[in-house]
């Protein structure tokens, strides 16, 4: 008779598709029976919030979901609601939106690697252990993550729920000389990004190709964050508004969080998909860096996650210092709207992935309907995969504190929320 | 545009350690919320990497330690109760803590999800409307604030709140100094920094005039009116800000809908909200 040990994994306060969750999977002879990731998400009803409310509303109803990417969240609106006016924000208002989207990507991403991610690979339990034996890496961090929020602070006074952005631009613009300010801490902080993409690429990542479908947005000319169309290693490529002929979002019983499928099957939303698919969309100088750490693209291995984030964070030090250079302000900073009646949809990359809204409003501008998937519901069959796999791969032989480490590990990477990476995983294992 | 800072610096906390062992310990819990007003601690740099050296953070899931269980001198909560599992853990937190402090909206006043409890047939029919298989889905039909559940020591408001706002209350109870928490109106805080008035000037519906002082006046210098996510001021007029309102011309339904947002739940904007549900 085989080995039958049943495993079960716990993680007792999960976050952002936030509440408790916990995994269970059931092993014989060095194979996965049965896995299931479990999300319990206190319901928070967003979708609902939304009825019934005017277009402004709707932008610092929207932020509040996650407090770590609330950009994201008010810039996927913004689009979709000017869809649906007919509204085509000038240039410039497309450049600012840019520019503050950097931030939330240098925050998010900064905040990632160093806080949540680099004590896995380093050998710590969390960041503020670390900070004792590598206080340099810590503080780097904590400067770029401070960088990202002073340039969504610019356009927004704060950067948890910023309040600049209206339908059709921004409140304000920015005033010019804290602009400047902003301009020139990013010159400086140029060398600390730099070498963040080396530092990430000489890290000892554990070895785990697998096969996964990309998906991301790919845009003309720019590396994509505000806009493009839908497209995947597998030749898909869609209008943002095919989205939901191809996508579906499904509910199972042992989660609470919605699972998003492309054709039926998981797929991979994030730093390293866009990366698979749009590495030839860099600007030159992270082209230049990216390639002198070696890494070859598109990669299989997940775990390169944390180097696609640092060449991302490059890429958002080096666009923001474009933008800023030639920042001009505006007055009025927003273009006239007037709401109607009509249906748009928005899709833009937040520092986790694909991030999708589609808004119904009546005559007046107020919401009829609104629906959102974020990217954590997209990767969350893409994680439930990989956990598989990779527990396979490292060997369930291994002890259970073991398991669980790698578990955690391969989860966080994901960065599907900032708390739910960062909990603990309980192990339990009972034999039959 | 940052208020004036009259508190103690983290170094301070030395003499308290000095005084006082072992060094004071910490737990920041999460609740149903947006992680937002945590990241009041996670964005303070350098000033989180002085606490973490001048205090144990036992519990700070998304800095990494988890020990909820562990007491505590001092527990900030984030977030309302809306399941029945928090409900059971609020009471733990309270009992494993010298002092309970509830920081943000969610915590304060239900925040945002509080708009589920004035949904008529309850949180149920949503449910339903969202997700496919609603018998997997666990909850109560309401968003409560934290003080409705257990006795809070102190309350922060915000949506979120700040870094200041935090730092300054933990260094007044670490000390067993009595919290002092500026109970101005929006509007004091607006004229100090002399921005042109939205609601004069402008015809915007601006809640400044009831809404809790803290923020650093923040709408009003994007030339925005406020939309109160830091809550009822102290004694609040808000029958006469809402006919200011209608005189602006805001239709009923709309001067209703400036009381139910972030802090619908809170009792005086609950009571303006319900007057103007169905006006004579
Ligand atoms: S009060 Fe606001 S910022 Fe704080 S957790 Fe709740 S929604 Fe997020
Ligand atoms: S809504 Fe009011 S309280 Fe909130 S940031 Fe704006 S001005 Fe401040």
């Amino acid at each position: 008779m085989s080995e039958q040990r049943e495993i079960r994994i716990e993680v007792p306060v999960l976050a952002r598709v936030e509440g408790e969750g916990a995994l269970e999977l059931t092993a014989s002879g060095g194979r996965i029976e049965d896995l299931r990731l479990r999300i319990f998400e206190p319901p928070r009803y967003f979708e609902k919030f939304l009825e019934g409310r005017g277009a402004d509303e709707v932008l610092d109803v929207v932020a509040r979901i996650c407090g770590i990417c609330p950009v994201a969240y008010q810039m996927t609106a913004v689009q979709a609601l000017e869809q649906a006016f007919g509204v085509e924000p000038a240039p410039w208002i497309l450049d600012q939106r840019r520019l503050m989207y950097c931030g939330e990507w240098l925050q998010s991403h900064a905040l990632h690697i160093h806080l949540l991610a680099l004590p896995d690979f380093l050998g710590f339990d969390n960041a503020i252990a670390m900070a004792q034996k590598h206080p340099e890496a810590v503080r780097r961090g904590l400067r770029l993550q401070r960088l990202g929020n002073d340039l969504i602070r610019l356009f927004g006074g704060r950067s948890v729920h910023p309040v600049g952005m209206r339908v059709g631009g921004f409140h304000r613009a920015p005033d010019p000389a804290r602009a400047a300010a902003v301009l020139a801490e990013l010159r400086d902080a140029l060398p600390d990004a730099e070498a963040l993409v080396a530092f990430t690429a000489g890290l000892d990542l554990p070895e785990d190709d697998q096969e996964f479908t990309s998906v991301a947005l790919r845009h003309e000319n720019e590396y994509p964050m505000y806009s493009g169309r839908i497209v995947s290693d597998r030749g898909l490529d869609l209008a943002v508004h095919e989205y939901p002929e191809h996508f579906e979002e499904s509910h199972v019983a042992h989660s609470t969080a919605l699972y998003a499928h492309l054709h039926g099957q998981p797929y991979l939303v994030g730093p390293l998909a866009r990366l698979n698919l749009n590495h030839d969309r860099l600007s030159g100088a992270a082209r230049a860096a990216l390639a002198a750490t070696g890494l070859r693209l598109p990669s299989r291995n997940m775990f390169h996650s944390v180097i696609a984030r640092a060449v991302e964070v490059h890429e958002a030090v080096l666009q923001a210092i474009e933008l800023l250079e030639r920042y001009r302000p505006r007055e009025p900073a927003h273009d006239p709207v007037t709401a109607r009646f009509g249906q748009g949809h928005g899709a833009t990359e937040a520092p986790r992935g694909l991030l999708w809204h589609r808004y119904r409003l009546d005559a007046d501008g107020m919401v009829r309907h609104a629906q959102i998937v974020p990217p954590t519901s997209q990767n969350q069959a893409r994680i439930e995969d990989d956990l598989r796999r990779s527990l396979e791969s490292f060997g369930l032989h291994h002890d259970d504190d073991a398991l669980r480490l790698h578990g955690e590990m391969v989860i966080r990477n994901y960065d599907p929320c900032i708390s739910c990476a960062t909990h603990f995983l309980k192990v339990r294992v009972r034999r039959r | 545009m940052a208020t004036t800072e009259r508190v103690l610096p983290i170094s301070a906390l030395d003499r308290f350690n000095a005084r006082a062992q072992p060094r004071p310990r910490i737990a920041v819990h999460k609740f149903s919320s947006c992680d937002g007003c945590q990241l009041a601690f996670l964005n303070a740099g350098e000033a989180l990497l002085q606490l973490a050296q001048r205090v144990d953070l036992v519990h700070f899931a998304e800095a990494g330690p988890v020990d909820p269980e562990a007491p505590v001198d001092l527990a900030f909560v984030e977030g309302s109760i809306s399941t029945p599992e928090e409900a059971e853990r609020i009471r733990r937190v309270r009992a494993n803590s010298r002092y309970l402090v509830s920081i943000g909206a969610c915590a304060t006043s239900g925040g945002l999800q509080a708009l589920r409890n004035f949904n008529a047939d309850g949180a149920v029919g949503w449910t339903e409307a969202i997700y496919a298989q609603p018998e997997f889905i666990q909850s109560l039909g309401s968003a409560t604030p934290v003080a409705e559940h257990v006795k809070v020591d102190l309350e922060l408001w915000g949506c979120p709140v700040n870094a200041r706002q935090v730092f300054q209350a933990l260094r007044q109870l670490l000390f067993g100094v009595a919290p002092v928490v500026d109970k101005d109106k929006l509007c004091v805080e607006c004229k100090r920094q002399q921005h042109v008035c939205v609601l004069v000037a402008k015809g915007e519906p601006c809640m400044g005039p009831v809404t809790h002082t803290g923020c650093g006046a923040l709408c009003p210098a994007f030339g925005r009116d406020c939309y109160a996510c830091f809550g009822p001021a102290e004694n609040p007029n808000t029958a006469a800000l809402a006919c200011r309102f209608e005189g602006l011309g805001l239709v009923p339904e709309a001067v209703a809908r400036r009381f139910h947002f972030i802090n619908s739940h809170a009792p005086s904007f609950r009571a303006e909200w319900l007057k103007w549900q169905e006006p004579e």
